[in-house]
């Protein structure tokens, strides 16, 4: 077997960083210890960040969730792009950027579920508990999850987004639409891949909230839908009010700000959609960190 | 070195582990028994931080392990082969552990060469058998190169060779002065591999010492005596002849007599002066096995029961005899022949039972003399030939009743 050669006394071997104050003169051990020869580095977010990416390309949902979401933004906004050319429209000046919304409405089930993944699939299989053991400061490998996905979502959907919205204006710039603005491509494109992002962030933190990834995905689930449902229901005139709030507040209906199609003309608008969806996934990693915490893994 | 102090955990009102102090020295391989349910895996869990005691504190190098610099470089742990990703390949799965503590990713290779999954490295972890996965799991605890490894029942799934390969590696990394704790439910495995043992209970301390000790502290060293089975008045003069010189004898169901506390030439001389024969006169060393179960046999949690298969079995014809259980098999006192020695005996239960036919006390929980009859299969007419059921073959509750 390779174990490296007994300890020998060489002075260079990796010390423990001594406390500050500590007395030099510790008591030698009276019973023998051994020394690795492989240098200890003191390890940070760096570290745990190259895990995480090792992590999140090894395993095939990743492959098969962004593979779906790929596969979704770009079949079905080619699809709904070549529909309308080939109808012969007149778009009375509409941005043609808006016609990604439905590929990216449904590919935000594909981040969803990745994101729930990302960390439930290691409490699902145990993995969690070797992580752990490997690193023990637990708000580091939550704080790499995250960043990590955030990444790769962000990366995944904006590319999808941008292609898309090249293809839609390449192709219906004939048919009277408008030429979208910088703002417009901006919004619809890195705005919309930021809220998708931050909607799988804040789904990987309920996966660690949750910590059962069928759980934690109907969570999320729900709360796409469950507005816009209840809201459809709501037909007493009483709560028309609450009935337009779920409908604005929707998380479809926040999406398609981003594209200046919304379904009411009050409600969130510009860029709120970002931030509302910035402080609940802020939110939601707060309470995941303090649980990740205190719980036992 | 591992030192825990006090260490208590609680689930809701169950108590998993209560006040358990302890220490693992570095330079052997020590050893962690306990019945199922006893806490092994829970203090294991706390000494890696993955629990968090209810009281008490347990240190790793006079450091809590999340206080711990680059822990994995210090204490390597296979808690459980199943707490992989089985989508990731073994290569991947330990490449990620290997850069969350900074160590050098051709290391990998390195460890993968060590318990011989190098052939295998690129296949997902799913398809392992467990004896694979028990490899991969001392891989990732090898990884870091640490002077602390624990392992929690290391062995299981492995096949002989594999068996052989952990025993030797265990001693191996104790002798190039790393501390290596082992959870182990193979008593045999144990004798073998451990310099020292830590026993608990229920989650409490019950033994902390070197296995010959522990052996000779719990020994049910006895001699096997058998006098000619046509003469029972001889067996019974031998036996009194025995207690009287201060031995103790328990029957066997064969007719034989355990007797201890007395060496075996002076059991020669008692009977050549009583004028007994003897047909047998055998020494019987006990092992780790019965002394760990002549132990830990009052604080068991899952312990079988005979199997009655109620009200389905064929009522036996009169006359005839049910089968003779195995011994062991729902018998909760096999494992507890008489104390060898008065004194000296720290966790031999009470004697208070009444003497027995022979003279001799009874220990309480004696192997029934008679099979127990299944009452469910008592044939409507009173048999005269069936025995009857043994008075009292220690219910299995009293011993689990607190």
């Amino acid at each position: 077997m390779s174990t490296p050669q007994p300890p020998m006394p060489h002075s260079a071997a990796p010390q423990w960083p001594a406390a500050p104050g500590a007395a030099p003169s510790a008591p030698a051990p009276a019973y023998p210890t051994y020394t690795s020869p492989i240098p200890v580095v003191r390890t940070h977010l760096g570290h745990a960040l190259a895990s995480e990416w090792t992590k999140i390309k090894s395993v095939r949902s990743t492959l098969w969730t962004l593979g779906v979401l790929v596969a979704l933004v770009i079949g079905i906004g080619l699809l709904t792009g070549m529909v309308i050319a080939g109808s012969d429209p007149d778009l009375g000046g509409e941005s043609p950027l808006s016609l990604g919304f439905f590929g990216l409405l449904l590919g935000s089930m594909c981040l969803i579920t990745l994101g729930v993944l990302t960390t439930a699939s290691e409490y699902g299989t145990g993995m969690i508990r070797t992580t752990m053991v490997a690193c023990p400061s637990r708000g580091r490998v939550l704080a790499a999850k995250a960043l990590v996905f955030f990444l790769v979502a962000f990366v995944v959907t904006v590319v999808c987004a941008s292609v898309v919205g090249l293809v839609h204006v390449s192709l219906l710039e004939e048919y009277n639409a408008a030429e979208p603005s910088a703002e417009e491509w901006l919004k619809g494109t890195v705005g919309v891949s930021l809220y998708l992002a931050l909607l799988g962030t804040l789904s990987l933190a309920v996966g660690s909230i949750v910590r059962h990834s069928a759980g934690a995905i109907t969570v999320m689930i729900a709360l796409v839908l469950a507005p816009l449902v209840i809201a459809m229901f709501m037909f007493s005139p009483s709560l028309e009010d609450v009935q337009e709030a779920l409908f604005e507040y929707s998380i479809p209906n926040q999406m398609s700000v981003f594209y200046s199609t919304s379904l009411s003309q009050s409600g969130p608008s510009g860029w709120d959609p970002l931030w509302i969806m910035l402080v609940v996934t802020g939110a939601a990693l707060a309470l995941a960190f303090t649980l990740l915490r205190k719980r036992d893994v | 070195m591992i030192e825990a102090v006090g260490l208590t955990k609680r689930y809701g009102d169950k108590t998993a582990v209560y006040n358990l102090s302890f220490q693992v020295r570095p330079g052997a391989v020590t050893g962690f028994l306990g019945p199922n349910g006893s806490g092994k895996s829970t203090t294991m869990r706390m000494i890696l931080g993955l629990d968090n005691p209810t009281a008490g504190h347990v240190t790793i190098c006079g450091h809590p392990y999340d206080k711990l610099p680059n822990a994995p470089r210090q204490v390597g742990a296979l808690l459980d082969a199943k707490a992989v990703h089985g989508g990731r390949s073994a290569r991947n799965h330990l490449l990620s552990l290997a850069q969350l503590s900074g160590i050098p990713a051709r290391r990998v290779d390195e460890v993968l060469g060590v318990v011989g999954l190098h052939e295998v490295a690129g296949r997902r972890s799913k398809g392992f058998s467990l004896g694979m996965g028990q490899r991969l799991g001392i891989a990732a605890a090898l990884l870091g190169d640490p002077q602390v490894l624990l392992f929690d029942e290391p062995v299981n799934g492995l096949d002989p060779e594999g068996i052989l390969w952990v025993r030797n590696l265990m001693k191996s990394l104790a002798a190039e002065g790393r501390t290596v704790f082992v959870s182990s439910h193979l008593m045999s495995e144990m004798a073998l591999t451990a310099d020292h043992l830590i026993v608990i209970g229920r989650g409490q301390l019950m033994a902390d010492m070197s296995v010959k000790d522990f052996i000779s502290h719990n020994s049910a060293d006895f001699a096997r005596v058998r006098t000619p089975d046509s003469e029972p008045q001889q067996r019974e003069k031998l036996s009194a002849a025995i207690t009287e010189a201060g031995g103790h004898v328990l029957p066997e169901q064969d007719g034989a007599l355990r007797v201890t506390g007395l060496p075996l030439p002076r059991i020669s001389d008692l009977a050549h002066d009583h004028d007994v024969r003897l047909w047998e006169l055998s020494p019987h060393q006990a092992s780790l096995e019965e002394a760990y179960m002549r132990m830990t046999q009052g604080a068991v949690d899952y312990r079988s029961t005979t199997d009655q298969k109620e009200g389905l079995q064929q009522p036996l014809p009169p006359g005839a005899q049910p089968p003779m259980p195995v011994p062991g098999q729902g018998q909760p006192g096999w494992y507890a022949p008489p104390p060898p020695q008065q004194g000296g005996q720290p966790f031999a239960p009470p004697q208070t039972a009444p003497a027995g036919p022979y003279g001799a006390p009874v220990a309480p929980a004696s192997p029934p003399a008679a099979p127990v009859a299944n009452p469910y299969a008592q044939p409507p007419q009173a048999p005269q030939s069936a025995p009857q059921p043994a008075p009292s073959a220690e219910p299995t509750e009293s011993e689990d009743a607190r």
